[in-house]
């Protein structure tokens, strides 16, 4: 029934994460019943962020700068990174607005299901990172098991230069009962105890 | 309709679709068996899908072949303390890994089931290391593969046995072993017949021994050979053995 143009845009649009052909669809019906307000100023926005965008080939995030803001910022600490697995980790942190330190993208975990390896990862970048200055490096990986893996990896290459390596606590969330957390959580959250 | 419902050991979680994922269990009553977790990378879903986690399962499928689908509640999570611990993380992720590729799909390893639920609950212990090294010589075993460490093969004494033939996995003593040494494979203490030992530097020995087999007789014929994890594993166990030694630390 649909062929050309609009073919191509509800298959681009089906391809997105979180949309099938029905949401894609509407979307593709949405932004073409409104031309010049939202789909022409869509499409130049994909194109700029597209030409704008790089990666940073320091910290490995992405910005409209190389290196990015965070890196060349002079106000952030550099002697201590932080180490996460995506941008999308990155952008979790800076929300909370109370790191000042700057990051090391590695992007993703090892996973040997998902054949993942270390040289898929920026793991060789990070052990030459900071030199000698470096104090901290914080793993801000999930609590799963390759991430938890991956930690151990990182710990492992670090070994020798005299920083602290620290993680992220786990245990008991914000707002979290302790009838409905998992028996991992909670022993986790009991031996990580803190003095009140 | 076909269905059952069962206790099992999360394996692995592949991603399949965008919120599914295909996990591998190794099942109390149905061996290693794979099925689709609808909303597998959810919040709550996401726990119980780690490598190790004990589950309460129910499968449903259209026909029996089919890969059909889990619906799952959490019976147990991780054991305490190994996410935190390098090496029991490597030995969690190599057991894991061992059963997922050498087990045969939908078939009962009851036997097996209850000796990985032994190994997660052991490795909440201290004391793990000589656990581990059973649990592989016990999978060999449920793969046709068993060890015969209860007499010498040359028909020495068998009060003394010290080493392992590479060929036959028979025990051999230490007076039989004598003129062959450097081609066979040495016992770690604890599996002699007087017992003791079991510290990380006798598990490396064990782990040597049944990487031997695994390589040459369970894994022979696999196109991907022994799985990257067990191979981690032994790498780390023999790191931490010298890395004990140089600190002068005799037993963990």
């Amino acid at each position: 029934m649909l062929d050309g143009p609009l073919d191509v845009l509800l298959k681009q649009l089906a391809s997105l994460p979180g949309l099938g052909t029905r949401s894609a669809r509407r979307i593709a019906l949405h932004l073409l019943t409104r031309r010049e307000t939202l789909m022409l100023p869509l499409s130049r926005s994909l194109k700029d962020s597209a030409d704008a965008i790089k990666t940073c080939a320091v910290c490995h995030t992405l910005d409209t700068t190389d290196p990015c803001r965070i890196c060349a910022d002079p106000a952030r600490d550099r002697r201590t990174i932080c180490v996460v697995a995506t941008v999308a980790d990155v952008w979790a942190i800076e929300r909370t607005g109370t790191y000042k330190g700057v990051y090391h993208v590695l992007g993703g975990v090892l996973s040997a299901l998902d054949g993942i390896g270390p040289d898929q990862l920026t793991l060789d970048d990070l052990s030459t990172r900071g030199g000698d200055d470096l104090r901290e490096v914080i793993i801000a990986l999930p609590a799963t098991v390759d991430g938890q893996s991956t930690a151990h990896v990182i710990a492992d290459r670090l070994h020798g230069r005299s920083v602290h390596i620290t993680r992220l606590a786990h245990g008991m969330p914000m707002g979290g009962e302790l009838d409905y957390l998992d028996d991992g959580t909670i022993a986790t959250a009991l031996k990580s105890r803190a003095r009140v | 309709m076909e269905s059952f419902t069962d206790h099992g050991i999360v394996l692995s979680a592949r991603a399949h679709g965008e919120g599914g994922a295909i996990v591998a269990l190794l099942t109390q009553e149905n061996g290693r068996h794979a099925g689709y977790v609808h909303g597998a990378h959810s919040s709550r879903k996401r726990g119980m899908l780690e490598p190790g986690s004990a589950v309460k399962v129910e499968w449903r499928a259209r026909v029996s072949d089919s890969l059909g689908t889990y619906t799952m509640e959490a019976d147990r999570g991780l054991p305490p303390g190994v996410l935190e611990d390098p090496l029991k993380l490597s030995a969690l992720m190599s057991a894991c890994a061992l059963c997922d590729s050498a087990l045969p799909e939908r078939e009962g390893h009851a036997g097996l089931y209850y000796g990985l639920q032994a190994l997660m609950t052991a490795l909440g212990e201290e004391h793990w290391e000589p656990v581990y090294v059973m649990w592989e010589i016990a999978l060999l075993k449920e793969l046709g593969f068993g060890l015969d460490l209860t007499r010498c093969a040359g028909g020495g004494d068998p009060r003394d046995l010290t080493h392992v033939s590479p060929k036959s996995g028979r025990a051999i003593s230490a007076g039989m072993a004598e003129p062959y040494l450097a081609r066979l494979l040495p016992l770690p203490q604890f599996l002699m017949p007087g017992g003791g030992g079991g510290d990380r530097a006798d598990m490396v020995t064990g782990l040597k021994l049944t990487a031997h087999f695994l390589e040459h007789w369970v894994f022979a014929h696999h196109t991907k050979g022994v799985p990257e994890a067990r191979i981690r594993f032994q790498e780390r166990a023999e790191k931490s053995v010298i890395s004990n030694k140089s600190l002068g630390v005799e037993a963990l």
